[in-house]
């Protein structure tokens, strides 16, 4: 009976909804993966979990913050940042963590991203990329590569795709990383870091989508896996504007940047707060 | 340094005694987006707020500071937003996720004449039917109309007030006349407001259900940080906060977010009767228009016309037993309002042919002059 039990528990129970499992991600998906990593991070990192909140927005990824054990918010589509930053400034003592896609983040919601990082808001932002629409069938996304097929663009995709690792350090972010979910220690190490960092933290995590992109393009679930074991080449530091992302010619990974700067609380309790206008005076 | 209270007597305009009114109610988060004419909120605001311990952040646009504001709400604070048309517009799909979420906050509206970008700097009372209406899906919400600066203090606070007793968006409909306005408006000692707050949770947290509503039919409200490990979600959910994808928990869920609102009408709405008493023919207007129509009565009973106002501070959940009261003894009824017939619906509704319901309405821009009322009130009679 204790064998039973002791053989169904998951060791990451105690952060998960149980009794929301089964979750809603297809078989092959690499979601589960990227949020299982992030959840044992939350738990190495030994942050306070009380005062941990995670906020998504709508999605495949943004039902993230429906399974996590934790006060967890599933907000409107690409308004996830804004509704975090709010938390994060209301309550500057609650750690808040953005769980969600590249279609969510990047295009419905790449103008809240970019204001976030350069105001270096103290989030950590986990971007799930599987380079398409998956909840809604598989449409093209800002993340889509170049001739890529989905059922928007059929006979491939015309346009370019963004460099996300390049987007988040032009704008500002204190911590830019990316890894696949084949990656999941690097992945989970560099969640942690991102955790314990001041600051507006950044992870891009590739995942596969075989049911929508997969099928699509050639990719069966374990050819995606193959591509991220073969043609994937680890380079910390490097330039986030040369990071690649190409399925022929190579992928970059790895923890491009990383130097705290002041977040937007420091500046704001530094500039607008009256104990600091009266300490300038007396200074005069 | 100044304290969240300024009690005194000020000469202040209506934007900027909606940012001391939401100061008195112990408003801490503002995020907002510059629009004319309700800038002047988010600048006292960005002024006021760092000095009693509040948080001012400007956003990158008007969907972001709606969702900003309910992301500060679900950590705790009392959080408010000012905008006018255009960015009333870009809020409209996160006031929904506040409605379905039940996240107390306030919208305040200084409305400006539309559609689009309209007349920027030039008085409208066009949105009244987006305020009802303007989000996806079927709801109730409670909207506020100030008709002068000492209306945009205390309506701030009863904003506030019922935002968070009910947990949900309040809106205050202003418009750019009384939101430039400057007026006398008395700031009473801080120990005479006597701010409400959202319902606290209590009992064992692991038990806790985050969506079951307490003896008024609102739930109490469990902020993130606290320890509840609560879900909350825009999609249809149960008492626990989780998803259900059925028409049976859709129903079950659209029965309290409009419940609450039906069960409490006496604590929510307010109007104002002047001169109602012997009143034959009744003015119905708010905002701005209600001063306009406050002159008509006075100066149409000099004329012989037994003329009455009834003045809607709220305006949603419509009045409609008071409306509907009046229809059955008066001879007619006039709306008056800066639009071509949206409140007019409302009162043509009730009224139900019981008396007729006139309209005096302008397309916007203007403060309709009360010669424009008389006239319609001696047509009437």
């Amino acid at each position: 009976m204790n064998k039973t039990k002791e053989r169904n528990e998951h060791p990451l129970d105690e952060l998960l909804r149980t009794d929301r499992i089964p979750h809603i991600w297809c078989p092959g998906c690499g979601i589960g993966t990227a949020f299982s990593a992030s959840l044992v991070a939350m738990k190495t990192s030994a942050i306070d979990l009380q005062k941990t909140v995670m906020v998504s927005g709508i999605g495949c990824s943004g039902r993230g913050a429906g399974y996590i054990k934790l006060d967890s918010y599933h907000t409107t589509h690409g308004r996830a940042i804004p509704f975090a930053t709010g938390m994060k400034l209301a309550n500057p003592e609650l750690n808040v963590v953005v769980f969600s896609g590249d279609g969510d983040l990047f295009a419905i919601g790449g103008n809240h991203f970019i204001h976030a990082a350069r105001r270096n808001i103290d989030l950590t932002v986990v971007c799930v990329n599987n380079f398409n629409y998956g909840m809604t069938g598989g449409q093209a996304a800002a993340t889509t590569p170049c001739n890529a097929r989905t059922t928007t663009t059929p006979r491939g995709n015309p346009e370019t795709p963004f460099n996300l690792p390049f987007m988040a350090f032009a704008a500002g972010a204190s911590y830019v990383a990316r890894w696949t979910i084949l990656h999941t220690r690097d992945l989970t190490k560099s969640v942690e870091e991102a955790l314990l960092r001041r600051g507006f933290s950044f992870i891009e995590v590739l995942a596969p989508c075989p049911t929508s992109y997969g099928r699509r393009n050639k990719q069966k679930p374990l050819d995606t896996l193959k591509a991220y074991q073969e043609r994937t080449v680890i380079k910390h530091a490097c330039h986030p504007a040369e990071v690649q992302l190409d399925f022929e010619r190579g992928i970059t990974l790895g923890k491009f940047f990383d130097l705290e700067r002041p977040t937007f609380l420091d500046m704001y309790d530094r500039t607008c707060r009256p104990q600091e206008r009266i300490e300038k005076s007396e200074a005069v | 340094m100044k304290p969240a209270v300024l009690t005194g007597e000020h000469f202040i305009t209506g934007d900027v005694a909606c940012a001391e009114g939401a100061l008195a109610a112990g408003c801490r988060f503002f995020a907002g987006y510059p629009i004319t004419p309700a800038t002047e909120v988010a600048e006292h605001m960005a002024v006021r707020l760092p000095d009693v311990g509040g948080t001012y952040i400007q956003m990158e646009d008007e969907i972001a500071s709606m969702g900003a504001v309910l992301g500060a709400s679900c950590a705790g604070a009392k959080s408010m937003t000012a905008t006018s048309g255009p960015g009333f517009s870009l809020m409209m799909e996160n006031i929904g996720l506040a409605i379905c979420t039940e996240t107390p906050c306030v919208v305040v509206n200084v409305q400006r004449a539309g559609p689009s970008t309209g007349l920027p700097t030039l008085a409208a009372q066009g949105d009244m039917m987006q305020a009802r209406w303007g989000s996806h899906g079927h709801y109730e919400i409670i909207t506020l109309a100030p008709s002068s600066p000492q209306e945009m203090f205390y309506l701030t606070i009863t904003a506030f007030d019922l935002s968070e007793t009910y947990r949900t968006p309040v809106l205050i409909m202003s418009d750019e006349v009384i939101g430039h306005l400057s007026e006398r408006v008395i700031i009473p000692e801080a120990n005479a407001i006597k701010p409400r707050s959202r319902p606290k949770p209590k009992g064992r947290k692991d038990r806790f259900k985050p969506f079951q509503p307490g003896p008024n039919g609102v739930a109490p409200m469990a902020i993130a940080g606290e320890g509840y490990g609560i879900h909350v979600t825009g999609l249809t959910h149960d008492e626990k906060g989780y998803p259900v994808m059925t028409a049976e928990a859709q129903e079950a869920m659209l029965a309290q977010l409009t419940g609450k609102i039906h069960r409490n009408l006496e604590d929510i709405i307010r109007t104002e009767a002047y001169r109602l008493e012997d009143a034959d023919l009744v003015i119905v207007s708010y905002g701005v228009s209600a001063r306009s129509s406050l002159a008509a009565v006075d100066e149409a009973r000099q004329l012989g016309i037994k003329a009455g106002l009834l003045k809607l501070v709220t305006v949603w959940p419509f009045p409609e037993e008071r409306v509907r009261a009046l229809a059955e003894r008066v001879k007619g009824l006039v709306t008056v309002e800066i639009n071509l017939g949206q409140i007019h619906l409302e009162v043509q509704r009730c009224a139900a042919g019981r008396a007729p319901a006139m309209l005096v309405g302008h397309a916007g821009g203007a403060v309709i002059p009360p010669e424009r009322i008389i006239e319609t009130l001696r047509n009437f009679s």
